[in-house]
Parts: structure tokens; C-alpha cells; sequence
């Protein structure tokens, strides 16, 4: 720098100072605006989890409460089918009472009870039947029947449906409003706790329709992953770690992993439908074929993450292992792999919630078609919680929008549990060496 | 049949196990073994269990295509010139029958009164398959036992064969990801195959119309098919460059900002938040698209279009009142806040790899913080960002639920944002679910866009993680 001090001479100091001062000024703007964004960005990361998240909590609480009607029902003698109690349309039945009760004379083509008869859900029927099958002496007494309302009363209760939209747009009537005002003021509707959404398997009426079977079925494939994925995982990543001879095959086998673990996950869908379905003709959408392909999915994640355990594993472990007489294999499987072991759990829980939200290979093995009821093996067609969201997701009724946002939540509470079982274990057994 | 199998082997290996030992004490008494007799224990469990379970496996593995020819073949000649998928329906039944239950469907005068014999006859195969596969798993584990007993002496390294074998299982675990590898491929390409061979790869790659749906009867009429899949390919294009326009910069400035600026307790509470969003399935992503984004999307449009009309810009007005819920934005829009996380976490990885000395020397300099990563921290991280950056697209093209419901189905060939497009995947999903008959071309359609996609994502995945790799090796 031998010529500073000959620039510092050359002109008026003042004006160079200020300049530089000027110029210090816009790179400190140019530094804070550049720090803006950066804090932007995240804040907009941040932003988004919570509208996501506050979103699908704003759309699903809802859902979590239903409404319950209590009806007298006359079990009128010339209409219930005593051989066959179920055979026996009680809505109308019910309906028709209803409007003697309200005082209102039906038209001739019954259109008042038809209206009526909308307001109940089918599952008033199977109860009825159900009290008069196990009681036939109820015939000809009246008996008070609770049942959920159906999906659009149950919305009106909500206020998902109000009476500010014009009539034609609505789902229900002025009728039938002003009826289910009536009943809510006679004290016969009663909100509590959707006990259906978490003891029943799918259904076409969204009032009766659960999360049990798919979260029976979601269990049933992530205990199929497990068992296969895991063993599999692990000891491959302990050969690729501790016993692989440098080579060309060792390559390969490494350089394959890397590209399974970025392959597009309906591509596994693909291979599922081609090899487990088409070829070994295993039952389709069944929890075995889903666990399956969920276990060639999170094979490379769960691989990935054994080896980084076990290299963090201190070399000192080993060498002290074999100087002691100890077999190679007795070294692995005896000290470097059980040290590693809360790692290799972590990332096996960790890819194990990832493989419980994969949907896409799901829909091309079946999981796109309604299955009701509940799954009770490994080889009956199912579905699956991200499956049955997207079923849901699809539904006409407007009563499923609030069920899939419940479904979602539901699917979140899982993966939160078991993240946070994987962040406890890291927690708790995690060794600096 | 095999499941009464699996717990009789598993009794005989554990017997084998006692046994081993007692035999290897046995025969070593007054002699110095060269393993301890448990060793020779687990050698002798070896070669009880290994020899069945590996001809179970391949039994269950090919059982069912063999079991389908000899159906076949075995049928008489009328269920025989059925079509394929009819052919498939009345096995089912015939199995149906034989097992005492009641069909689902009708079947008219010759086929009915087959079915009960056929499904005797379909009964009989399964059962003798079946029985089949487990008495050779049977032989293969006397044979196994037999040869391991006849080994079993004082100088026998029972310790060495036993660690032999579990290197030998260990090797086999990592062979299933080369297995997967040849699997997927195998799988797209046959089917392939048997699409170019009825629809020219020129026309496949770049043909601008796409209506799948092909003629069921011959006199059909507006359903020829027609296989280009050029407006699949923009669709996708179209929503991976939408999504990389949010996700870029967001994840690059988040990466920057949490490894240059934040303290160690923001650093803490934001990333465990980068981690949530990245956890997030991607239905969940599809659900926000389809009911949050997309309706205030609309809505946005539809007001700004509302404005317009009767003004200088009527026509674009026009247009934008009557926009819908499903377009190509909402879809990339909702992309990119799904690889926010994916991005800023390998940029972090790849600013945090760029030498401490490097920021040193530029701050002794008199840069500024954001000068030195504008001009030293960028400039040398470039091509590792670069490679995560390669590695989101391939994420974005390979992304389904997202576009499945809130992209659209329309093939349309543009780059308008606000148009529904539809992509590789969602015509996968669409061709791929409802009734598969595996002979039409609609149904192999769906292996030519998968083969497709399977080698774009693949080619943009080795040249990322090289692009990576030399990257790293650069300051190691």
C-alpha cells in the first residue's frame, strides 16, 4: 500500500470522505434490505405452515361435533314388517309423524314428508329396526330414538348452511329450516362429541361415514413396511458400512441407492402394480401389496440413515473390539451396531411416518375405490388414511370437506406422535463421541 | 398351506439349534472344538431354515404365473376365446363356486355350466401348487439337515461358515436395491415396449394431441385415441417452472439468511419448522391447493377481471372473470411452498460446506455480510446450488397428489399459467385407476409416460449428485 498515502494527498480530503461516507450508506442499505429478505423468506416459510395448518384446523374442528336427533317414534302396527324389522321404512314412517305432530297437512304426492325425510339419516332406520328385532312387543307403543341428522341438517347446525343464500342455491329448504328450528327449540337436538368419525369404516353417507377402517388399514400396511423394510434396511447399510470390499459392485449397489431414494414415488406404484398385482397376482389394495411397495420406498431412506449412523460411530469402538479376539461380525453386531442403534431407530421411525403420508403408489395398487366396513387381514382389500383423504377429498357431498380436513388432522396427530417418538429417542440416547 | 408351514420350520430350526449343540458336545468330547457348540448350533438352525425359506419364497413368487397357464390352458375351448378380461372375471367366479359361495355376476348357457367344474379344476391347481411349494420346502430342509448333520465334528470352523452365511444375508439385503432398480424398469419397459409397438415413439414424444380414450366397439365414433404426449410434457414443464419461481429464491434466501445471519436459538426454532413443512404429505398439500389457494385464486382473478371489462384491457378481462378454480398456478404455486423446505436445506448443507477461510478473507476486505455472500459465498456455492436446485425440478415433475387435485385434466397444450394443464403423473393416476385391461393402449399409455418419466427424473438426479459430489470434493 505504498501509494495511499499519495491518494490521500491528491485532493481535498472533505469531499472523498463524503463520498465514501455516501457510498457507506447505500452498501449498509444494500446490506440491510438483503438481510430483509432473507428474513422474509422465512417469515413467508413460516406463514404458510401456519395458514396450511390453520386452514385445515379452521375447515376440520367442525367435524369433530355432530348433531343428534331424539324422535318418538309410533311403532305403528299395519307398518312395521315384524318378520323383517329392517325391511321397514322408518324414515318415512318417522316423517310422516312428524308432520302430525307439527301440525302440517301433506300434499297429495307427499312431497312435505319426502322434504322431512331428508332431515334423518338412514341410521335412524337401523336402530329402530334394531330395537324392534331384539323387542318385537314394542309394536303398537312409541319409543324415543336418538340418530344422527343427516350430513346438510347437520351443517345447518353448524351454520355451514345459513339462510342468507338464496333458497335455489341452498341445500335446504325454507321448509326445512324452519323444521329443524323447531325441533333444536323443542330441545330434541343435541350436539356432542362425532363419536362415528373414530369407531366406523367408510360410508357413502357422510354422517355414518369413520376413519376406523383406514386407520386399521394404514396400520395394518406401515406393520407390513416395517418388517420388511427395516431388516432389510439395516442390514444392508451395515454391508454397504463395515463389510463391502471397495469395488465396482459396491458402487453400483451405493450409486443405486442415491437415485431409489429420488425416484418419483408413483413410480413405485408402478412397479407394485406390475409385480405384485399383475405378476404375483397378490390381492389388489389389500394392506399386504401397499406394504410392499411402501417398503421398496422407504428401503433407501432407512438405508441412508443406518450408514450415517454408523459412521458416526467411533473407529476406536472397532479396533478395540478385534484387538480384544473379537470376529469382525462379532465386532458389527455386538458394539458398532447396537451403539448405533438410536440412530438407525430414529430413521427408521422417521421414514416410517414419511411412508404412513405417501398416497400416489396407493391409488395405482386400488386404494381409489370406497371400501366400507373395516379391514380384518392382510389380504382384503382397504384403504388408507392419505388414500381415504383424497376419496373424501373427491366426494359430492359437502359434508365430507369438513370430514377430509378431520381426516387430515387425524393423519398430522400420527405423524406428529411419531416424529416426536423419533426426536425423544435422538434426545435421549444421542452420543457425542 | 405354507402358513401352517413357516411355524413347523420355525420349531425344527430352533430344535436344530438344541440339537446342533448337544451333537457338536457330543462328538467333541475328550477333544479341543474348534467353535464353541452353540456356534455349531446356529450353523445346523442355518441349513434347517435357509434351503426351505429360499424355495418358499421363490415359490410364492412363482406360483401365480405358473398357476395362471395351467388355468389356461388347461380350460376348455369356449372360456378360452373369451376376452382377456372377461376370461379373468369367470376364473374369479369358477374359484367363487368351488368355494361354496354365490357369484356376483350372470353368466349365460355354456359358461355357466362350467363353472363348477372349472372351479374343481382352478381349486385343484392352487391346492397342488401350493402343496407343491411346500413339500419341496420340506425336501429342501431334510436335505439340509442331513448334509449339515454329516458336518458336524470337532474340526468343523462352524463359527467361520456362520459368519460366512450372515455376510452372505447382509450382501443379499443390499442386492434388493439393485433388485428394485431392475424391477422398476423391467416393469415400465415390457409394457413399454408393447405401446411404442402400437403408437411410433416420434408421435408419442411429440405429438400435440392427447385423448387417450380409445374406441370399445369398433363402431364407435370421436374416439380414435391419440397418444402425443408434447401437452403433458408442457403441463409439467409449465407447473415445475411456476413452483421452482416460488421455491428458488425463498429456499435460497431462507438457506442464506439461517446459516449467515441467525443466532443459534432462531436457527433452533426455525428449522424444526422448515422440518414440519417438509413432513407435510403431499395430499394435504393437494387439499390445500383444491380448497384454499385455488377458490382465492379464483376469486382474485374473477375481480380483477371484473374491473377490467369495459375498460382499455375488455378482452383480458373477459378472460380473467371467468378463470377457474384448477389452473396450472395454483398447482405450481402450491408446489414450491412444498419445496421450500427441500431447497433451503440443501442450500444449507451447501453454504455451510463453503470454507470459513473464504468468508474470513472477504470480511478482512471490509465487505459487507451480504456482499461477501453475494459475491464470495454464491460464486463458490454456485454449481452445489445449482445441484439442489436440479434436484427440486426432478421432485417437481415427479410430484402427484398436488396436480391430481388442483391441476385439471385437460391437455392443453400452453404456457398460460391460469389455464388447467395436466401432467405426467395425473394422466398415470387417471389412465392407471378404473378397470385395467392390461391389452388396451389407454392402459399401456400409462408405462410409456412412466418409462418417460422415470428417465428424466433419473437423468436430472446423477447429473445433480455429480454436479454435488465435485462440488464438495472441491473444498474437502
Amino acid at each position: 500500500m505504498t501509494d495511499a498515502p499519495k491518494l490521500m494527498g491528491d485532493g481535498p480530503r472533505a469531499p472523498r470522505v463524503d463520498r465514501l461516507r455516501a457510498g457507506l450508506k447505500r452498501r449498509y442499505a444494500r446490506e440491510f434490505r438483503f438481510r430483509l429478505y432473507g428474513l422474509l423468506a422465512i417469515g413467508l416459510a413460516v406463514g404458510f405452515l401456519l395458514l396450511l395448518l390453520g386452514r385445515i384446523f379452521e375447515q376440520g374442528h367442525t367435524a369433530f361435533v355432530t348433531n343428534e336427533m331424539t324422535v318418538p317414534v309410533y311403532m305403528d302396527p299395519a307398518r312395521v314388517d315384524r318378520a323383517y324389522p329392517h325391511g321397514t321404512n322408518f324414515e318415512q314412517l318417522v316423517a310422516e309423524q312428524q308432520l302430525r305432530r307439527f301440525g302440517i297437512q301433506d300434499d297429495a304426492t307427499g312431497t312435505a314428508a319426502a322434504e322431512m325425510r331428508q332431515l334423518f339419516s338412514s341410521e335412524l332406520r337401523f336402530k329402530a329396526a334394531d330395537r324392534v328385532a331384539a323387542e318385537p312387543g314394542l309394536i303398537g307403543q312409541t319409543v324415543t330414538i336418538a340418530a344422527p341428522v343427516a350430513d346438510n341438517a347437520d351443517l345447518y347446525f353448524k351454520g355451514e348452511i345459513t339462510l342468507a343464500t338464496p333458497a335455489d342455491q341452498r341445500l335446504l329448504s325454507d321448509r326445512q329450516i324452519a323444521w329443524l328450528d323447531r325441533m333444536k327449540a323443542e330441545g330434541a337436538v343435541r350436539a356432542h362429541f362425532n363419536t362415528a368419525l373414530f369407531t366406523r369404516g367408510d360410508s357413502t353417507e357422510p354422517e355414518q361415514a369413520g376413519l376406523l377402517g383406514a386407520v386399521i388399514g394404514s396400520a395394518l400396511m406401515l406393520l407390513v413396511t416395517a418388517v420388511i423394510a427395516i431388516p432389510l434396511g439395516v442390514g444392508a447399510a451395515v454391508y454397504l458400512e463395515e463389510f463391502a470390499p471397495k469395488g465396482r459392485l459396491t458402487d453400483l449397489i451405493e450409486v443405486n441407492i442415491n437415485n431409489l431414494a429420488a425416484v418419483p414415488s408413483i413410480i413405485y406404484g408402478l412397479l407394485g402394480l406390475m409385480l405384485f398385482i399383475n405378476w404375483m397376482q397378490l390381492p389388489r389394495a389389500s394392506p399386504l401389496v401397499g406394504g410392499l411397495v411402501l417398503a421398496l420406498m422407504a428401503l433407501p431412506t432407512i438405508i441412508i440413515a443406518t450408514r450415517s449412523s454408523l459412521k458416526a460411530v467411533p473407529p476406536s469402538i472397532r479396533e478395540a473390539a478385534l484387538a480384544l479376539g473379537a470376529s469382525k461380525t462379532q465386532t458389527v453386531f455386538q458394539h458398532t451396531l447396537p451403539l448405533a442403534m438410536p440412530g438407525v431407530m430414529t430413521g427408521a421411525i422417521i421414514s416410517m411416518a414419511h411412508a404412513l403420508g405417501e398416497t400416489a403408489p396407493l391409488l395405482l395398487i386400488g386404494m381409489v375405490n370406497f371400501v366400507p366396513g373395516i379391514p380384518h387381514g392382510f389380504g382384503e382389500p382397504t384403504g388408507a388414511l392419505p388414500s381415504l383423504i383424497y376419496i373424501w377429498e373427491n366426494a359430492s357431498e359437502r359434508a365430507f370437506h369438513e370430514r377430509t380436513a378431520a381426516a387430515i388432522l387425524v393423519l398430522l396427530a400420527f405423524m406428529i406422535v411419531m416424529n416426536a417418538a423419533a426426536i425423544l429417542l435422538r434426545r435421549h440416547f444421542e452420543r457425542r463421541w | 398351506m405354507t402358513w401352517l408351514f413357516l411355524p413347523l420350520l420355525l420349531i425344527a430350526a430352533i430344535a436344530a439349534w438344541f440339537v446342533g449343540s448337544a451333537v457338536a458336545r457330543r462328538r467333541g468330547e475328550g477333544q479341543r472344538l474348534h467353535s464353541r457348540p452353540a456356534q455349531h448350533g446356529a450353523y445346523a438352525l442355518i441349513w434347517t431354515a435357509v434351503p426351505a425359506l429360499v424355495v418358499l419364497f421363490a415359490a410364492s413368487v412363482f406360483s401365480a404365473p405358473v398357476e395362471r397357464h395351467l388355468t389356461l390352458t388347461g380350460a376348455p375351448e369356449v372360456v378360452q376365446q373369451l376376452e382377456p378380461f372377461r376370461r379373468e372375471a369367470f376364473f374369479a367366479d369358477a374359484r367363487a363356486v368351488g368355494a361354496g359361495r354365490t357369484t356376483m355376476q350372470v353368466w349365460v348357457a355354456p359358461y355357466a355350466e362350467l363353472l363348477p367344474a372349472e372351479g374343481a379344476r382352478t381349486g385343484r391347481i392352487g391346492q397342488m401348487l401350493s402343496l407343491g411349494g411346500v413339500v419341496a420346502a420340506a425336501l429342501a430342509c431334510l436335505l439340509g439337515v442331513l448334509f449339515v448333520f454329516s458336518q458336524i465334528r470337532p474340526g468343523l470352523r462352524a463359527r467361520n461358515r456362520v459368519e460366512g452365511w450372515i455376510v452372505g444375508v447382509l450382501f443379499a439385503c443390499s442386492v434388493v436395491a439393485v433388485l428394485t432398480t431392475v424391477g422398476i424398469i423391467a416393469s415400465l419397459v415390457y409394457d413399454s415396449i408393447r405401446f411404442f409397438a402400437e403408437v411410433p415413439i416420434a408421435e408419442f414424444l411429440f405429438g400435440t394431441q392427447w385423448s387417450p380414450q380409445t374406441a370399445i366397439r369398433v363402431d364407435q365414433v370421436g374416439s380414435t385415441g391419440a397418444f402425443g404426449a408434447l401437452p403433458l410434457f408442457a403441463g409439467t414443464f409449465l407447473i415445475m417452472l411456476i413452483a421452482m419461481t416460488v421455491a428458488a429464491p425463498v429456499g435460497l434466501f431462507a438457506a442464506i439468511y439461517l446459516s449467515e445471519y441467525a443466532g443459534p436459538i432462531f436457527r433452533a426454532t426455525v428449522k424444526p419448522v422448515l422440518e414440519i413443512l417438509a413432513g407435510v404429505p403431499t395430499v394435504v398439500y393437494g387439499f390445500f391447493a383444491a380448497l384454499t389457494v385455488g377458490p382465492a385464486f379464483r376469486v382474485f382473478f374473477n375481480e380483477i377481471g371484473g374491473w377490467m371489462i369495459g375498460g382499455p384491457l375488455d378482452g383480458i378481462g373477459q378472460y380473467l372473470s371467468l378463470v377457474q378454480n384448477q389452473m396450472a398456478l395454483v398447482a405450481g404455486a402450491v408446489m414450491g411452498i412444498m419445496l421450500i423446505p427441500f431447497v433451503s436445506s440443501l442450500s444449507d448443507d451447501i453454504i455451510n460446506a463453503v470454507p470459513q477461510s473464504l468468508r474470513d478473507g472477504s470480511y478482512a476486505m471490509g465487505a459487507t455480510r451480504s456482499e461477501t455472500v453475494k459475491r464470495v459465498l454464491l460464486p463458490a456455492a454456485l454449481p452445489g446450488v445449482a445441484g439442489a436446485m436440479l434436484l427440486a425440478v426432478s421432485r417437481a415433475i415427479g410430484e402427484t397428489m398436488i396436480v391430481l387435485m388442483a391441476a385439471g385434466a385437460a391437455a392443453n397444450l400452453t404456457l398460460n399459467p391460469l389455464s388447467p394443464v395436466t401432467t405426467v403423473t395425473y394422466q398415470i393416476v387417471a389412465l392407471l385407476t378404473g378397470d385395467n385391461d392390461f391389452n388396451s393402449t389407454k392402459v399401456l399409455s400409462a408405462f410409456g409416460l412412466g418409462l418417460t418419466l422415470f428417465f428424466v427424473t433419473l437423468l436430472l438426479n446423477i447429473v445433480a449428485h455429480r454436479i454435488v459430489q465435485t462440488y464438495r470434493q472441491q473444498y474437502d
